[in-house]
């Protein structure tokens, strides 16, 4: 197990070099440090020397890969491939362009961030969970199916919907909770209620039918019929029997999601003014701070690379067949 | 009038996808599954009825996607003197499209701002003086909308269940056109008689669900017949904060979903499947390759890599203003590239679906067989891997259809989807949203884009479920 781990590790390397490199590409190679100056500046201040200055601030006056003016190691680090693509391997993401630093920054955002998407995680789940349960106990019949059919129609609502029908009715008029804001501590429960509710809302549909489909995958198969003829009743078979093995496909599409939990999510975040690391990707998209955007690619990627790990490591927690070699 | 004919990339992009559907359908005449599954969408009601109102969004989108620049009058064009060019000179630099000709009403009604739904006054209030000289502040009356009354307030109900009838009756009329023409080729089909083949309809006993697809029909004309009823005299949906029709910008806004939905699939399938069954199919190092590659794609969280991609392609497209003509060719420009951006972080799903399936087929005799007689890698591919796995590439072109339509609104919110320019139902919920706080509140727009979202996505959901259901070997 230890070993296999270490393996996984490993073999995550050359995939962050493939994102780093593609990023890289994106930012510095399709675009030349120029263009992206010109662009920054605007119109109306572009000067050969605003842009010798903006790019000087950050460095990117210097040469791609391979600095020909700078003696010995200093060739390969005085680049700017190697201060801002390798330095986030240390996780050292420079500074954003208010000049603040990026890493304590994230470290800042993380808590909001995951004060929402840690409780619409868990009870989504469940309530997802619960959903598909019970059509499945009722399948094949006018509840199961008008169930399924209100799914296809929640799915087919734009989340945009969901987020501004949610703020209106429950915040303005029902007046129950602030319709945005923040506050830290405890306070932050009364901010907190409308963005879990309305993203747990908003995926329930494409959740529960999920579930349901994998529900009634299961439940053709032998060993139901078997724990059927045993005489259990039909609630033990489905929550003993069925839900138990209906974990693996589940946490395939689940565990990876979990470490991604803390980029938060960008359109809950900026629509409910929450400070959190989804609304700063926002920010700096809008604003353009193409060093935030870059750290938080590199970040998403380590991610989802820890999530792919969890994901097989839990497969060995649910189902005793499986062995990580 | 003379007009020039424009053809924006999208546009042709759009044409090669329907000239490849078309000749999807004479390859499924003559092959017996495809033609036995296709037949299986078409027996449920389910199927017909989406597929009839899928079909009267892609009308829409056609007579949006054959754009033209008008011609000016000389005089218009350059201050009464002739033009230095004149072959230039004498167009317009504003690319219209056939819609925008057929909505020509909707589209050049301008308000001032603001108006609700069948509304004869203003959103905002308008200080005004008065004949004696006072100034106040009144709603003013609306240029266009509910114009020909004089008492809005009073007349309005009437007038509107007048039109409403007429435009009821018309479109009876249209769809009892079309009900007749059904039954009768019906009947020439099967060589029965009018009333054996008109009762078969009615009881809903033809091999394909006639029945539902006539109901839809019946339904879309209904809605048709009181929009042109409406339209020409109110502002059915409002007008927007430029005073444009909402209705116009709903009709406007299905080209550019139907594109995105459409042409993200179309630019990334040659990648997928290619790079899917040579994996599958060849193993060892071009396994290992695609793999890398698609692994490293899909580790870069969606959004950010299409948040990168846009705002790096911008910067492109606003370097090299020399390269369009017309804003719309560069509004066209970001949409295409918009397109190619979700096509190269969505691709890599549907290249592990078919990489899986390859490594199944791979084994099967007949794949040996194959091999054993000598027949090339290339041939086998293409003779012996690919048709079995377009069942697979099939699912997932219907599939990814609304999560698209879905993903442009959000993403244009966010500032990374289509050009501000181009109208799209993510464009119309952005300029509304700003809006929400005020009060009493401009609901129209958002409403109209969210409904108008809703059953396009609703019918691509409900139509892909059917097709998963008659090409998936695994769902008896």
């Amino acid at each position: 197990m230890f070993a296999y781990i270490v393996r996984r590790l490993l073999y995550a390397l050359p995939i962050l070099i493939g994102v780093n490199l593609i990023t890289f590409a994106l930012f510095f190679v399709v675009n030349s440090p120029d263009d992206m100056a010109r662009m920054h500046l605007g119109v109306k201040r572009v000067t050969p020397e605003a842009i010798e200055r903006w790019k000087a601030e950050r460095g990117y006056d210097r040469p791609l890969f391979v600095n020909t003016h700078a003696d010995g190691t200093q060739k390969l680090t005085d680049t700017i491939f190697f201060d801002n693509s390798l330095r986030m391997f240390a996780f050292d993401f420079g500074r954003a362009d208010d000049g603040r630093d990026i890493a304590q920054e994230i470290r800042d955002r993380m808590r909001p961030s995951l004060a929402i998407a840690l409780p619409t995680f868990v009870l989504g789940l469940f309530v997802s969970v619960s959903f598909a349960l019970m059509l499945v106990f009722f399948r094949a019949s006018y509840l199961d199916f008008w169930g399924v059919v209100l799914c296809v129609a929640m799915m087919s609502i734009s989340s945009l919907f969901y987020i501004i029908g949610g703020q209106w009715l429950v915040s303005k008029v029902w007046a129950l909770v602030p319709i945005s804001g923040y506050a830290p501590g405890l306070d932050a429960a009364r901010f907190l209620v409308l963005p879990v509710l309305i993203s747990i809302v908003a995926g329930i549909g494409a959740n529960a039918r999920w579930y349901r489909t994998i529900f009634l995958e299961e439940i053709s198969k032998d060993y139901v019929r078997t724990a059927r003829a045993k005489g259990l009743s039909e609630l033990a078979v489905l929550f003993r029997h069925v839900l138990k093995n209906a974990m693996i496909p589940i946490l395939t599409g689940v565990v990876v999601v979990i470490p991604l939990l803390f980029m938060g999510s960008l359109i809950v975040e900026s629509f409910f003014g929450i400070p959190g690391l989804g609304s700063y990707t926002i920010d700096a998209i809008n604003a353009q701070d193409f060093a935030v955007v870059r750290a938080m690619v590199f970040i998403g990627s380590v991610l989802y690379i820890v999530g792919l790990l969890l994901t097989d490591i839990s497969y060995t927690l649910v189902d005793p067949r499986v062995r990580l070699e | 009038m003379d007009f020039r004919f424009v053809l924006l990339w999208t546009d042709a992009l759009f044409f090669v996808l329907l000239a490849l559907g078309l000749v999807t359908i004479v390859y499924v005449r003559r092959s017996q599954p495809l033609r036995a599954a296709w037949r299986k969408v078409g027996s449920r009601a389910t199927g017909m009825a989406t597929a009839t109102i899928l079909l009267a969004f892609l009308a829409i989108g056609l007579a949006d996607s054959l754009h033209y620049r008008p011609s000016l009058p000389a005089a218009a064009a350059n201050g009464g003197e002739a033009p230095a060019d004149s072959r230039d000179a004498a167009y317009s630099s504003e690319v219209l499209s056939a819609l925008d000709a057929l909505l020509a009403p909707l589209r050049t009604r301008l308000e001032k701002t603001y108006s609700a739904p069948f509304a004869g006054e203003l959103y905002a209030r308008e200080t005004v003086e008065l004949p004696d000289g006072e100034q106040t502040r009144i709603h003013p009356r609306l240029k266009y909308g509910a114009a020909h009354l004089d008492d809005p307030e009073s007349e309005r109900g009437q007038d509107i269940a007048g039109r409403l009838g007429k435009g009821a009756a018309a479109a009876f009329g249209l769809w009892l056109v079309a009900a007749l023409a059904l039954t009768a080729s019906l009947a020439r089909r099967r060589g029965r008689g009018w009333t054996e083949a008109a009762s078969a309809l009615v009881r809903g006993e033809t091999v394909l669900a006639w029945r539902a697809a006539l109901f839809t029909l019946g339904a879309i004309l209904l809605v048709a017949g009181a929009a042109v009823a409406l339209g020409s005299h109110y502002h059915v949906f409002g007008t927007d904060k430029v005073g444009q029709d909402v209705l116009y910008l709903s009709l406007k806004s299905v080209r550019t979903a139907l594109i995105i939905g459409t042409l993200t699939t179309l630019v990334m399938l040659p990648f997928a499947v290619a790079l899917g069954i040579m994996a599958g199919y060849l193993g060892g190092w071009v396994d290992d390759v695609i793999q890398y590659l698609y692994t490293v794609l899909n580790a870069i969280p969606g959004v950010l890599l299409i948040a990168a991609a846009v705002l790096m392609m911008q910067v492109v497209i606003d370097t090299n203003p020399q390269w369009f003509a017309t804003a719309a060719e560069r509004a066209d420009a970001r949409l295409l590239a918009l397109c190619l951006i979700l096509g190269i972080t969505s691709w890599t799903g549907l290249c592990r679906l078919l990489r899986g399936e390859t490594l199944k087929l791979r084994e099967l005799d007949y794949v040996h067989a194959a091999r054993a007689f000598g027949v090339g890698t290339a041939a086998i591919l293409r003779r012996h891997i690919l048709p079995n796995v377009m069942h697979i590439v099939m699912i997932a072109l219907v599939m990814d259809f609304s999560g698209l339509v879905l993903a442009e609104a959000v993403l244009s919110y966010v500032g990374i989807g289509v050009d501000p320019g181009t109208i799209s139902f993510g464009t119309m919920i952005n300029m509304a949203r700003a809006e929400l706080a005020r009060e009493p509140m401009v609901w129209w727009s958002l409403l109209a884009a969210f409904a108008f979202m809703f059953v396009l996505v609703l019918s691509a959901n409900l139509f892909a479920d059917v097709v998963r259901d008659a090409f998936d070997p695994r769902r008896g």
